[in-house]
């Protein structure tokens, strides 16, 4: 395929900056933990199940281990000293502290408690095992998608949310008839505010299906069952953001899932999720990605629906390039990372897609070997459905057009209700149509260096990396709370989950966090 | 302007052909049966000279279909009667002129989506700056101030915070309309503000895509606003409504 004339100094300075930025992120990360990090490591670790009122038994622990304000030293050394002086295995350990029983508490804070490389010792083999669940995880997947092969890019992917699970499992059996290569479950509204990860299957929901991990399960086998009818690897999505960011890695992770949306940046500006807890979340997350070879869509397209999607294109490309270096951070190859973009601005503007070519040939280009996420109209979409469809139609042909890797497909009925069992089918059957029609022209294609479409990238680009000399100028934290990104302000010490920050002490001991870094090869 | 009579009919090329077009899925493996079924079902909608003019697998035991028909149905059109929201048009400038005149002081508009519901693209389209369709959101009018408290918000948090900042109209926003939620919970919002006993003090309106003026009358609200509603229009209503009722010597 033909690249545009971009500037490769600036893409690599914009790079440079990135990094600066992150690093910097990624210094503070390292001194800090959190209540989900922590209670990830717990499920890593085998603790598993809920407490007679419903309540997981992770949050249980964790919660009673920051009331006791010890959080900062990590909660695994409680299951150590649980392990190494009454015999307990974690599982038990945990339902104690369920039944009251604050002896593993007392033990953990002992000056002779272990220290954090006798704690890596003692949970040697829980390590071991929970590194298993998640290899197996991936070892099956791997068989799976080498019998059955995927779907060729642009990847078709839609998004089923009726609140039940059944129901979700059936729409997405019929969405894979209809050709769909990847199917994402939408949770529930505001579950990302939800501090715990509810359990069981569920069948109500509000404007999606709560991510549970059996909800995960019902719907993998589906879709396992799905594809080998059909011939073709069904992927699953589901959303590993909010305040239960990591634990839904993890659950992802073992239960096969294919993608995760992951995304803090989404977090702190479209739900005010605190700033400093969704970054060390996030870091957490990815690393369990990484290991278990799941992709991560990121959310920038989010950005192009608040601010305006001409004016505010650049910054799409600056929280890319932060969030490819963030992502770097956990050692994610570049193949794992699904950054997000979108078709978002006003079709009824002269050359519109060009400006959409544009901008999706240069993703394209700063990021070869990532799989690009690419999101569909949806702002200026009204109940015209028919023209709704014709809007979708383009941003298919853009897609194949500058080889996007994952297309979430518009909806014609996006302004009217949750998409129907047909509305999907014509999604996909349209999308196959452009698909198919124009599978070739992206090689055919010259790109004039005065013409509009490259004058608009180099445009693009020259502001992208000018915002993100200003981020690294005011750091990340700083431009969030500056409003850079989205016209949304977030003050670093507000929002939701901040106050399940701790920093770490320095006898902090988290044998998996070792684990996962090492294996990754952070 | 006359109408050629006050009942009418859909129109496809012909006055009172009564043409309709419409897709649906039956729950059925596509065949000569479903289709002769879904002509059926056709029928039973009201449709005359009914075609089934596409028919297609679109998952496995479920047929897509595309029909066409010729409808009875007609309505009187000039027994409708839909209340709707008396706006007057003045320009952003001149919306200024008339608070600064005739008002005095700021109109103190308090907006939120409630709720779960985790969407501010309604709110934020009124009240945010950058408005909507090129029409500036009322954050931008001199004669405003503007307490945009997001999405996510207990209604009770709105109503409690309408009334610390004497506010002269509030605005609900609800987005996600599953199950009727918007009216259950616009419902319960207008409970908790009738509550404080101090519902006359001020204004209440209530947008979504899901909202019109007969629904938000309906539920106790004064307006109701629905997709493509403009922040212009949303402003000329507040202080049109305001003018009205300090005609009236009613408070606000």
């Amino acid at each position: 395929m033909a690249l545009l004339p971009i500037d490769e100094g600036l893409i690599a300075e914009g790079r440079g900056l990135a990094k600066a930025i992150a690093d910097d992120v990624q210094s503070f990360i390292a001194r800090h933990t959190t209540v989900a990090v922590e209670r990830t490591t717990l499920r890593f670790l085998g603790v598993d199940g809920v407490d007679r009122n419903g309540v997981p038994l992770v949050n249980i622990v964790v919660n009673a281990l920051a009331a006791r304000g010890m959080l900062s030293g990590g909660v695994a050394r409680v299951l150590a000293v649980g392990k190494a002086a009454r015999h307990l295995s974690v599982q038990e350990t945990a339902q104690r502290i369920a039944d009251g029983d604050a002896g593993p508490f007392d033990d953990a804070a002992k000056s002779n408690a272990p220290d954090a490389a006798q704690v890596r010792e003692i949970l040697e083999a829980e390590v071991a095992s929970g590194l298993d669940r998640i290899h197996d995880a991936q070892k099956r997947r791997d068989e799976n998608r080498a019998r059955l092969g995927i779907g060729k890019e642009p990847l078709k992917y839609v998004i089923v949310a009726t609140g039940n699970i059944y129901d979700d499992a059936k729409q997405g059996r019929s969405a894979a008839f209809a050709g769909a290569d990847i199917v994402a479950v939408i949770r529930s509204t505001a579950q990302s505010l939800l501090d715990y990860v509810p359990v069981g299957a569920t069948t109500e929901g509000f404007g999606g299906t709560w991510a549970t991990q059996e909800n995960f399960r019902i719907m993998r086998d589906a879709l396992d069952d799905e594809g080998q009818k059909r011939g073709r690897y069904i992927h699953l999505t589901n959303y590993s953001s909010g305040l239960c960011m990591p634990e839904i890695a993890y659950l992802g992770a073992v239960e096969r899932l294919d993608m995760l949306l992951n995304d803090a940046m989404y977090g702190i500006l479209f739900r005010d999720i605190n700033p400093r807890r969704t970054l060390i979340d996030q870091y957490i997350s990815r690393l369990l990605c990484t290991v278990a070879g799941i992709v991560i869509n990121t959310g920038e397209d989010n950005y192009l629906t608040t601010a305006d999607a001409f004016d505010a294109a650049h910054t799409v490309m600056t929280s890319l390039l932060i969030n490819e270096a963030l992502a770097h951070r956990a050692a994610m190859p570049d193949a794992q990372m699904g950054l997000g973009h979108a078709y978002e601005i006003d079709p009824q503007i002269e050359n519109s897609f060009l400006y959409e070519v544009a901008q999706a040939q240069l993703i394209r280009q700063v990021f070869p070997r990532a799989p690009i996420k690419w999101m569909p109209p949806t702002k200026h979409k009204t109940g015209d459905i028919f023209t709704s469809h014709v809007h979708d139609g383009l941003f298919n042909l853009t897609g194949v057009l500058t080889r996007q890797g994952i297309e979430l497909l518009g909806m014609f009925s996006e302004a009217v209700h949750n998409p129907y069992l047909h509305d999907r089918f014509l999604s996909l059957k349209s999308a196959s149509l452009i698909f198919n029609a124009c599978a070739g022209l992206a090689d055919e294609i010259n790109w004039r260096p005065d013409g509009v479409v490259a004058s608009r990238a180099r445009e693009v680009m020259g502001k992208a990396v000018a915002l993100l000399r200003l981020v690294a100028s005011e750091g990340l934290f700083g431009a969030i709370a500056a409003g850079r990104f989205a016209d949304v302000k977030r003050p670093i010490d507000k929002g939701k989950g901040a106050d399940g920050v701790s920093p770490r002490a320095t006898n902090y001991a988290n044998p998996v966090l070792d684990a996962l870094e090492t294996v990754a090869g952070v | 302007m006359a109408r050629p009579r006050e009942s009418i009919k859909a129109y496809g090329d012909r006055l009172d052909d009564g043409a309709v077009q419409l897709s649906f899925t039956l729950p059925v493996a596509a065949s000569p049966r479903a289709r002769a079924a879904a002509r059926l079902y056709a029928e039973q909608l009201g449709l005359e000279k009914v075609l089934v003019a596409h028919m297609e697998a679109c998952g496995d035991g479920f047929s897509y279909f595309v029909v066409y028909g010729a409808s009875r149905a007609a309505v009187d059109f000039d027994a409708i009667d839909v209340p709707v929201v008396e706006t007057h048009d003045l320009s952003m400038e001149e919306v200024g002129d008339v608070v600064k005149r005739e008002l005095g002081g700021k109109v103190v508009v308090v907006g939120a989506c409630t709720g779960s519901d985790a969407h501010t693209v309604g709110i934020d389209a009124i009240l945010n700056m950058k408005g909507y369709a090129g029409d500036y959101g009322l954050e931008r009018y001199a004669g405003f101030e503007v307490h945009n408290l997001g999405a996510q918000i207990d209604n009770s948090e709105l109503v409690r915070r309408a009334l610390e900042v004497g506010a002269h109209a509030v605005l609900l926003s609800q987005v996600v309309t599953q199950r009727d939620c918007h009216k259950e919970n616009a419902a319960a919002f207008m409970k908790e503000l009738v509550a404080t006993g101090r519902r006359g003090e001020l204004l209440a309106l209530f947008g979504g895509p899901r909202v019109d003026h007969a629904l938000a009358l309906a539920l106790g609200f004064d307006a109701g606003f629905g997709t493509g509603t403009r922040p212009s229009e949303v402003a000329n209503y507040i202080v049109g409504e305001l003018r009205r009722r300090r005609g009236g010597k009613e408070r606000p």
